[in-house]
């Protein structure tokens, strides 16, 4: 069974027949007693009175009942490893429910409630890194959408989480193997992309400033022809021409489709998968960089460690535009000439 | 007989208030005042842009020459939005050039915005002046080139932190030899090389230019021409320090910088040498405005530039600052209002970041002027929070980013939920609030009882249930705009404070458990409502019961949008997934 398979029965299992009825009973009740969108008497000015009301205790207490019967349980919330280390100290989880509305919740200072607690919590993002692995695995086409998804299975050091899908990267389970370093949380710490694009950039130029080592990030521009905005990758995140060239192509399937999509044209006109790559391949489009000298090449001539070298941009452009550009022989010539 | 003032005395006192809060409220007072203060607005603010649509602004405000947009919820700027989503310019555009020919200013965040938007722009506003595109994306510099050929009278032009498909430098030789006008330039965000030579003429030929913000690619030749032609400035981003250091080089540099003696605010320095510092000096004493967030100096260097800032009200700066840094900035620059702390490494792995709780503290005490502070760090503790609110409990705007999710007290191995608690109960004009670290429900009750004025709430991997949502919606009076991430609750709190969301501009939550059955039950119930979940599976796939990736909730006027992508599912765009079986009976 694949991983999205194994996942979707999971979910179902997790949320059967009793929890959803739990759920439809819980909250039909709740909106019994309180009354809270005063559906009986609706109006449009919202009756923000009962709405807004506090909850009394009873109705508290009445709630956290149906609610701690709910048992909400994604894939790896509930019996989660410990060797996933988010938090420095690892914690041993029990089966606690997700909805701890009982009053007594006051005394949260109980280091195993505590650690409990944000052990469960800590089943969130695992649990969106779950996801994010079985979305890199399964929808690789449509992994541009949600390329920070493929981004947070990036474990090296100094990797800015980018929005850049990662190919058929490592995608071992989280739980099977001790993280050498923490996992990437998307969008965490609350830092903008400019920034961290920036100061990446800012790291490779002065290296040696303060004696802090280079990040080991190469950022550079990638643009194509047609698409409304370019994009950066860091070249050193791969070792091939082959995962450069996978990762680009998923980057920029976004364009063809986005073409449709940004003019305001609603999802229905998007193009299905298999006509989008037909539209690639049927343009023929030839992948370039600029190199130092500032001429236009074609890419995967010369050998992959010098490529990334010289490489200071990068351009998808339509085959028919790239006639005129140096071929193998003389791109070779160039790099031996500097070497 | 009840007074009535007449309409032109109305517009005559009308002319005084600025603030569209107010004007807001003039506008509920009665039928007439409505009219005549829609008559006469100018400057118009739409903080949603699906919150309306463009042709009812354009019928309101028919006097309007000023328009502020803004698309994207704002956890788009950490990549929690995905591309194309929306936030489109377009349409917008389209209207104003047909309804609104007589406007003069643009300011777009977080939209998307292409070159035929831009060109438009161009060709439809005759006396467009300012534009002013932040977080922006989708366009090129051609479109860029459109906007500074054609407009004759542009007085602004600003592009900050935008993606921008740099086709080449060559846009700024679009600027007319006629063109005299220009007061404010920022291409700081774009990489390629401008020609020198035809800056340095556009800056020559503008005497009314006050604000120019250069792109790395500038070099300090470069800048030293540049700021010889303009001595005038009052803001200046420069471009990179990084040139190899000669003597001449830094003389001149001195030179140039010491003439320019209205300099209030500096930005850029990209990558920049400390022995380049000593040639800012000359302005340090009036710089009211730096921001250092990109220089990787160590401490010592910039507490060497930061002694002689004695005026300094608004300091951005990384974390190399250390706490040791920030003590000597408590202690020189007393007129601190704005402090920004970046992470020099932000990776959630950084084990090194060089700054405490203890660099925060020292500030507090020392600035008594503080009211805004962004401040990442590793950990923190209560003890420093409840100083920092005794201390300054004159704080509007405090946001804390503890990288560290769930850390708690690392002192005490509490949760943050006192410290918290003494912000939001201390400081009693906060407006703007983001929480981290270990808090559980205490803390939210806290601040839905105290923080009764705060708009913006930020909130990431805290709480224990939903009662931490149940406290902010019934409790914080003023919340307009409500943003969480990878929190432990959902359905009850969302469906119970239902009514709230209509008083608030929206509600972002991902990475919680609000299940699809809730989403559709809000969607039917609350019509003024946009309920947006944002979800790469399709929710037939799962049972409603099974919580989505991301909702995306605001009121509007404008019903809901057409054009959404396949990934965000509302019930108008899906009927076919059918009515909630959590319906009423």
């Amino acid at each position: 069974m694949s991983p999205e398979e194994e996942l979707q029965s999971n979910v179902s299992v997790a949320s059967s027949s009793p929890t959803s009825n739990c759920i439809s009973r819980g909250t039909t009740v709740a909106l019994k007693e309180h009354n809270y969108l005063g559906l009986s008497d609706c109006s449009s000015s919202v009756g923000s009175s009962t709405l807004s009301a506090g909850l009394t205790e009873d109705d508290k207490a009445s709630i956290s009942l149906k609610a701690t019967e709910l048992t909400l349980g994604l894939p790896g919330s509930q019996a989660r490893d410990t060797d996933l280390n988010l938090m420095k100290n690892s914690v041993k989880l029990d089966e606690k429910p997700f909805f701890p509305l009982l009053p007594s919740k006051d005394e949260i200072c109980s280091s195993s409630q505590k650690n409990n607690a944000s052990g469960n919590k800590r089943g969130f993002s695992d649990t969106m890194d779950q996801f994010a692995e079985a979305k890199s695995s399964v929808y690789t086409e449509k992994n541009w959408m949600f390329p920070e998804a493929a981004a947070t299975k990036s474990v090296t050091k100094k990797d800015v989480p980018q929005s850049i899908p990662k190919g058929q990267s490592s995608t071992t389970n989280n739980s099977s193997s001790p993280p050498a370093a923490k996992a990437q949380i998307v969008g965490w710490p609350p830092v903008r992309s400019y920034r961290k694009n920036t100061l990446a950039t800012t790291c490779k130029n002065s290296d040696e400033v303060d004696g802090r080592p280079g990040s080991g990030a190469l950022f550079v521009k990638v643009s194509m022809d047609g698409a409304p905005y370019l994009r950066k990758v860091d070249l050193r995140s791969y070792t091939n021409y082959g995962e450069l060239s996978s990762a680009l192509e998923k980057m920029f399937t976004t364009f063809t489709l986005g073409q449709c999509g940004s003019n305001g044209a609603a999802g229905k006109d998007m193009l299905s998968e298999t006509k989008l790559k037909d539209l690639l391949n049927g343009k023929d489009y030839v992948l370039t960089y600029e190199d130092k000298d500032g001429d236009w090449m074609l890419v995967g001539d010369v050998p992959w460690e010098m490529f990334i070298d010289v490489c200071k941009k990068l351009k998808i452009m339509k085959g028919c535009d790239a006639i005129g550009l140096a071929a193998a022989p003389r791109a070779v010539e160039k790099s031996k000439m500097r070497a | 007989m009840a007074l009535r003032l007449p309409s032109k005395v109305l517009k005559h006192i009308l002319s005084f208030i600025d603030s569209n809060e107010d004007r807001n409220s003039v506008s509920l007072v009665c039928k007439s005042w409505f009219e005549t203060e829609r008559k006469t607005r100018k400057r118009v603010f739409v903080g949603n842009c699906y919150a309306v649509t463009p042709a009812a602004v354009a019928r309101r405000f028919p006097a309007m020459r000023s328009l502020t947009l803004k698309g994207k919820p704002h956890f788009a700027d950490y990549n929690l939005v995905p591309d194309g989503w929306g936030g489109y310019a377009c349409p917008w555009i389209e209207s104003m050039a047909a309804k609104s020919p007589y406007l003069e200013e643009i300011r777009l965040k977080r939209m998307v915005v292409t070159d035929d938007c831009l060109e438009r722009i161009a060709a439809s506003f005759k006396n467009f002046k300012v534009l002013v595109l932040t977080s922006c994306e989708g366009f090129s510099t051609d479109g860029i080139a459109a906007i500074a050929s054609t407009c004759r009278n542009l007085r602004v032009l600003e592009l900050r932190e935008c993606i921008v498909e740099d086709l080449g430098g060559d846009w700024l030789s679009y600027f007319p030899e006629t063109s005299t006008s220009l007061v404010s330039l920022d291409f700081s965000c774009l990489d390629s090389e401008v020609k020198i030579s035809d800056l340095e003429r556009l800056v020559s030929r503008s005497p009314n230019l006050k604000s120019l913000k250069l792109n790395p690619a500038v070099t300090l030749d470069g800048l030293v021409s540049i700021l010889r032609r303009a001595p005038q400035l009052t803001e200046l981003g420069t471009g990179s320090f990084a040139a190899e250091l000669k003597p001449e080089a830094f003389t001149k540099l001195s030179k140039a910088f010491s003439n320019c003696k209205q300099l209030q605010s500096l930005s850029g320095l990209w990558d920049v040498l400390p022995e380049y510092l000593p040639a800012l000096y000359s302005v340090c004493p009036g710089l009211t405005s730096l921001n250092l967030s990109y220089a990787t100096v160590r401490m010592p260097d910039l507490v060497e530039l930061l002694r002689r800032c004695s005026k300094l009200q608004k300091l951005w700066v990384m974390d190399l600052i250390e706490d040791k840094g920030l003590e000597a900035v408590a202690s020189y620059c007393k007129e601190l209002r704005e402090l920004r702390v970046f992470p020099s490494e932000p990776d959630l792995d950084a084990t090194n970041i060089p700054v405490t709780e203890q660099g925060l503290v020292y500030v507090s005490k020392g600035c008594r002027k503080l009211e805004s502070v962004l401040y990442f760090c590793v950990q923190f503790t209560n003890a420093a929070l409840i100083t920092i609110a005794r201390k300054r409990p004159n704080l509007k705007c405090f946001r804390l980013c503890v990288i560290e999710p769930f850390a708690p007290d690392y002192k005490t191995n509490e949760p943050l939920d006192k410290g918290f608690k003494a912000i939001a109960e201390g400081c009693k004009d906060l407006r703007r609030l983001s929480v981290s670290g270990l808090l559980s429900d205490k803390a939210f009750k806290y601040i839905g009882k105290h923080a009764k004025k705060v708009r913006m709430l930020s909130i990431a991997f805290a709480g224990d249930s939903d009662l931490m949502l149940h406290h902010l919606l019934s409790g914080c009076e003023s919340l307009k705009k409500l943003e969480i991430r990878d929190c432990p609750f959902g359905d009850t709190a969302l469906l119970e404070n239902a009514a709230k969301l209509e008083t608030m501009r929206s509600l972002w939550m991902s990475s919680c458990f609000v299940s699809f059955g809730a989403c559709k039950l809000l969607s039917q119930k609350m019509p003024r409502l946009n309920v947006e979940v944002i979800d790469e599976h399709p929710p037939k796939t799962r049972p409603e019961s099974s919580p989505v990736e991301r909702i995306y909730i605001y009121r509007t006027v404008a019903g809901p949008r057409m054009d959404t992508p396949e990934f965000v599912w509302t019930l108008h765009k899906n009927p076919e997934i059918g009515v909630s079986k959590l319906a009423i009976k």
